[in-house]
C-alpha cells in the first residue's frame, strides 16, 4: 500500500480527517467505543507540535477544547453516549458563545451505560435537543471510512464558517469496522480557516457584532483585542445583557445562522432515486445494509432507491420532501425507535406512507431484516 | 499603569451588594497585576458562575465567563494551548469546591501553571443564601433552616493534598496581604491556590447574625493570625493566614513540551 492508503478502523479515519482539516488540540476522556480516537491522537498530535490532554471527565474535555479554540486552534473531543450526556451543558455554552469546535459521538446502545460494545443510533435526538434552551446545531454522520474522513473535514469547515460546535454522530459499527481509506493529498479537499478580524489594535472591536453576511470575525485570546466571552445573553462586546431586544436578537441570530442555511449545510448521497417507487432513507452504518437491499433488488428489476443522509441536523426537510414526493412508500432504516422517522414524517406530504425498519437489540440490522419489513409493508408477509 | 487602567469602566457599576468583600479582592488582585507590570494582553481571566465569577467582566483582560464549576477546565485548555499566557481563575466556594471540586483537585494534581483564587464567603450568594461545602456545621442558610450538618472542606489542606505547589490564605481585612500573596501566586510556576475569606453580609451575615460588613471584616481581623504565630499556639481556633506551601514540581505544560520533543524525535 502506498503511504496515503490505509486499512483502518472508522475511528482512525475520523482522526485522519481531523488532522487533514488542521486539528491541533484535542482533549478527551476514555470511553468505549470512541477511545481509539484519543489513543491515536495522543501519539499523532505531539509529533506535529499539537496538543493532547486527557482530562478528568467529559465535561472538562469539552470545556478544555472550548478554551483552546479561543486561542485560535482547531479543536476536537470524542466520546460516546454517557460522555455525550455529560457534555450537554458545555455544548450549549459553545452554541451561545459561538465557539468553533468538533464533538465526536461514537454512538453505543443506551440509555445509561446501556450496551457499550454494540452499535446504536440512539443519540440522534440528543444531538439536536440535548442541551437546554432553543438553539440550532449541526450534526453529521457517514456510513463508510472514506465518508467518515470527508465529513470530519467538513465538520471542521462548518465549525469555522459558522462559529458553532459541530457534532459527528458516528456509531460503534462504523467506528470499529476496518476498511480501506485513501487519504487525499493536501489541498484536494478545501479547508476553511478561521475568519479573523481586520480591526486594528486600539480600535474598538465588537466580537459579537455580525458582519453583513452574518459572520463574526474572531480575535484570538492573547492577541491585541481583549473582550468578554460568556454563556449569558450578551451584547456586541460580549457583556451580559438582559435587554429584551438584545436577548431576542441574539437567540434569532444563533438559530437563523444555521436554520436559514439548511440547504447549504445539507450533505447526502443518493442511489437510484430517479425512478424509485420505494425509497429507503438511512444514515451512518445502517445505510450500508439499506444500500445492499437497493442494489440487490434492482438486479431483480424492483425500483428501490436510497437517500443516505450525511447531515442530520439541521434536518434537510425540503430535500427529503422533494425526494419522497413520487414514492409509493418511504422506509426509514435506523438503529433506534424512530428518531429520524419522526422528522421524515413531518417533512413529507403523505406521512402515512412512511415506515420504520429498525433494530434496537444491539445487533446490526441486516439486508434480510430490511427486506422482511419491506415485504410486510407490501402485505406479502415474511 | 494605574489600577483603574485594568478596569472596564464601561461595564460599571458592578452587581455586588453593598458591603460585599469581592470588590476588595478585585482591588488586591489588580494591585498585584500592577506591581508585576503585566501587560493586559498576556492575562486571561477565566471564571465560572456565581457572584465571584462576575469579576471577569469588570477587568480589561481576555475574559472567559464560563459555566458553573468548570472554570479550571476551560482555563486548562487555554493554558495548555498557549502556555505563555497568565491564567487567573477567581471562583466562589461552591463554584470551586462543590460542583467544581473534581476540576480543582485535578488541576492541582497536574500542577498546571494557573492562579486559582477561592473567594470564600461560605455561602451561595447568587442564588440567595444556600450553604456551601465551606459553610461548616452549625451555620444557618436558606437550605439549612435548622443549622447545617455538613462538615466543611479546609481549602488549604485540600489543595496541599491534591498537589498544589503554592497555597496561601488571607482575608478581605488584610488588603495588602491579598495583593502580596496574589503577586507571589502569579509569579509561582505551577498550580497556585489563594483562599481569600470574603464577607457576604447580605446572606451569610444576615442568616447567622454576624452583623454588618464592618463586623464581618472585623471578625476576620480578630479570628485570623499569621501562620505559626504565638497567638495560634494559645488559641488553636484561630485561622492561620499566609503562605502554607511554596514548592517546586515540574509544571504540566513544560512537561508536555518535553513529550513533544520526544514524539518529534520518535519512531516513523
Amino acid at each position: 500500500m502506498s503511504e496515503n492508503k490505509k486499512f483502518v478502523q472508522g475511528n482512525e479515519a475520523c482522526v485522519e480527517g481531523a488532522l487533514y482539516a488542521g486539528l491541533d488540540f484535542y482533549a478527551g476522556y476514555p470511553i468505549t467505543p470512541s477511545t481509539e480516537i484519543a489513543e491515536i491522537l495522543s501519539y499523532r498530535l505531539p509529533r506535529i507540535g499539537g496538543k493532547f490532554i486527557q482530562m478528568e471527565d467529559e465535561i472538562a474535555s469539552l470545556c478544555a477544547i472550548i478554551g483552546a479554540s479561543l486561542t485560535g486552534r482547531k479543536v476536537m473531543t470524542a466520546t460516546s453516549g454517557p460522555g455525550f450526556s455529560l457534555m450537554q451543558e458545555a455544548l450549549g455554552y459553545a452554541v451561545m458563545a459561538e465557539i468553533p469546535c468538533v464533538i465526536v459521538d461514537v454512538q453505543r446502545g443506551g440509555p445509561s451505560t446501556g450496551i457499550p460494545t454494540h452499535g446504536s443510533q440512539g443519540d440522534v435526538n440528543q444531538a439536536r435537543w440535548g442541551t437546554h434552551g432553543d438553539h440550532a446545531i449541526i450534526a453529521m454522520t457517514a456510513s463508510n471510512h472514506q465518508d467518515v474522513f470527508a465529513v470530519t473535514v467538513e465538520a471542521f469547515n462548518l465549525a469555522e464558517t459558522y462559529r458553532t460546535p459541530v457534532i459527528l454522530l458516528f456509531d460503534e459499527v462504523v467506528g470499529h469496522m476496518r476498511e480501506r481509506l485513501v487519504i487525499p493529498e493536501p489541498g484536494v479537499i478545501p479547508l476553511v480557516d478561521r475568519l479573523r478580524t481586520s480591526v486594528k489594535e486600539g480600535v474598538d472591536y465588537h466580537p459579537y457584532l455580525p458582519r453583513e453576511d452574518g459572520r463574526l470575525p474572531m480575535s484570538d485570546f492573547g492577541g491585541v483585542h481583549r473582550y468578554n466571552v460568556t454563556g449569558l445573553f450578551h451584547d456586541m462586546w460580549g457583556f451580559p445583557s438582559a435587554e429584551p431586544k438584545v436577548v431576542h436578537g441574539l437567540l434569532h441570530h444563533l438559530v437563523d445562522k444555521l436554520e436559514n442555511r439548511t440547504n447549504l449545510i445539507a450533505r447526502y448521497k443518493e442511489y437510484y432515486l430517479e425512478d424509485a417507487e420505494h425509497l429507503l432513507i438511512s444514515y451512518g452504518s445502517t445505510a450500508r445494509s439499506a444500500r445492499h437491499v437497493v442494489e440487490n433488488r434492482r438486479l431483480r428489476g424492483e425500483k428501490l432507491g436510497l437517500l443516505e443522509l450525511q447531515t442530520l441536523w439541521p434536518f434537510p426537510e425540503n430535500l427529503v420532501r422533494e425526494k419522497c414526493a413520487g414514492a409509493k412508500s418511504v422506509i426509514v432504516v435506523e438503529q433506534n425507535m424512530g428518531q429520524i422517522l419522526r422528522e421524515v414524517k413531518l417533512a413529507v406530504d403523505e406521512p402515512q406512507k412512511v415506515f420504520l425498519a429498525n433494530r434496537i437489540d444491539g445487533v446490526f440490522i441486516t439486508p434480510a431484516d430490511i427486506m422482511n419489513i419491506f415485504r410486510l409493508i407490501q402485505g406479502k408477509g415474511v | 499603569m494605574a489600577v483603574k487602567d485594568y478596569i472596564r469602566e464601561r461595564f460599571f457599576p458592578h452587581l455586588w451588594c453593598p458591603g460585599c468583600g469581592h470588590g476588595m479582592v478585585l482591588n488586591g488582585m489588580l494591585q498585584a497585576v500592577e506591581k508585576l507590570g503585566m501587560s493586559k494582553n498576556e492575562i486571561v481571566m477565566v471564571s465560572g458562575i456565581g457572584c465571584s465569577a462576575r469579576i471577569s467582566g469588570y477587568v480589561d483582560f481576555h475574559t472567559l465567563h464560563t459555566i458553573h464549576g468548570r472554570a479550571l477546565a476551560f482555563a486548562t485548555g487555554v493554558k495548555m494551548s498557549l502556555p505563555e499566557l497568565n491564567l487567573i481563575v477567581p471562583m466562589g466556594d461552591g463554584d470551586a469546591l462543590a460542583i467544581g471540586g473534581n476540576h480543582f483537585i485535578h488541576a492541582a494534581r497536574r500542577n498546571i501553571d494557573i492562579t486559582a483564587l477561592v473567594l470564600n464567603n461560605r455561602i451561595y450568594g447568587m442564588t440567595g443564601g444556600q450553604f456551601s461545602p465551606l459553610s461548616g456545621p452549625g451555620i444557618r442558610a436558606t437550605t439549612a433552616p435548622f443549622t447545617n450538618i455538613d462538615y466543611s472542606f479546609d481549602v488549604v489542606e485540600l489543595a496541599k493534598a491534591a498537589g498544589a505547589t503554592f497555597v496561601a490564605r488571607t482575608t478581605s481585612y488584610h488588603v495588602q496581604q491579598i495583593a502580596d500573596v496574589i503577586k507571589k501566586a502569579i509569579l509561582h510556576e505551577g498550580f497556585s491556590v489563594v483562599e481569600i475569606l470574603s464577607q457576604c453580609p447580605t446572606y451569610f451575615g444576615r442568616k447567622n447574625k454576624a452583623g454588618d460588613a464592618v463586623d464581618m471584616v472585623r471578625w476576620f481581623k480578630n479570628n485570623t493570625t499569621p501562620i505559626g504565630s504565638k497567638a495560634k499556639q494559645e488559641n488553636p481556633d484561630l485561622i492561620e493566614r499566609g503562605i502554607f506551601v511554596q514548592t517546586e514540581r515540574p509544571e504540566y505544560c513544560n512537561e508536555y513540551d518535553k513529550i513533544v520533543e520526544i514524539a518529534k524525535r520518535g519512531r516513523n
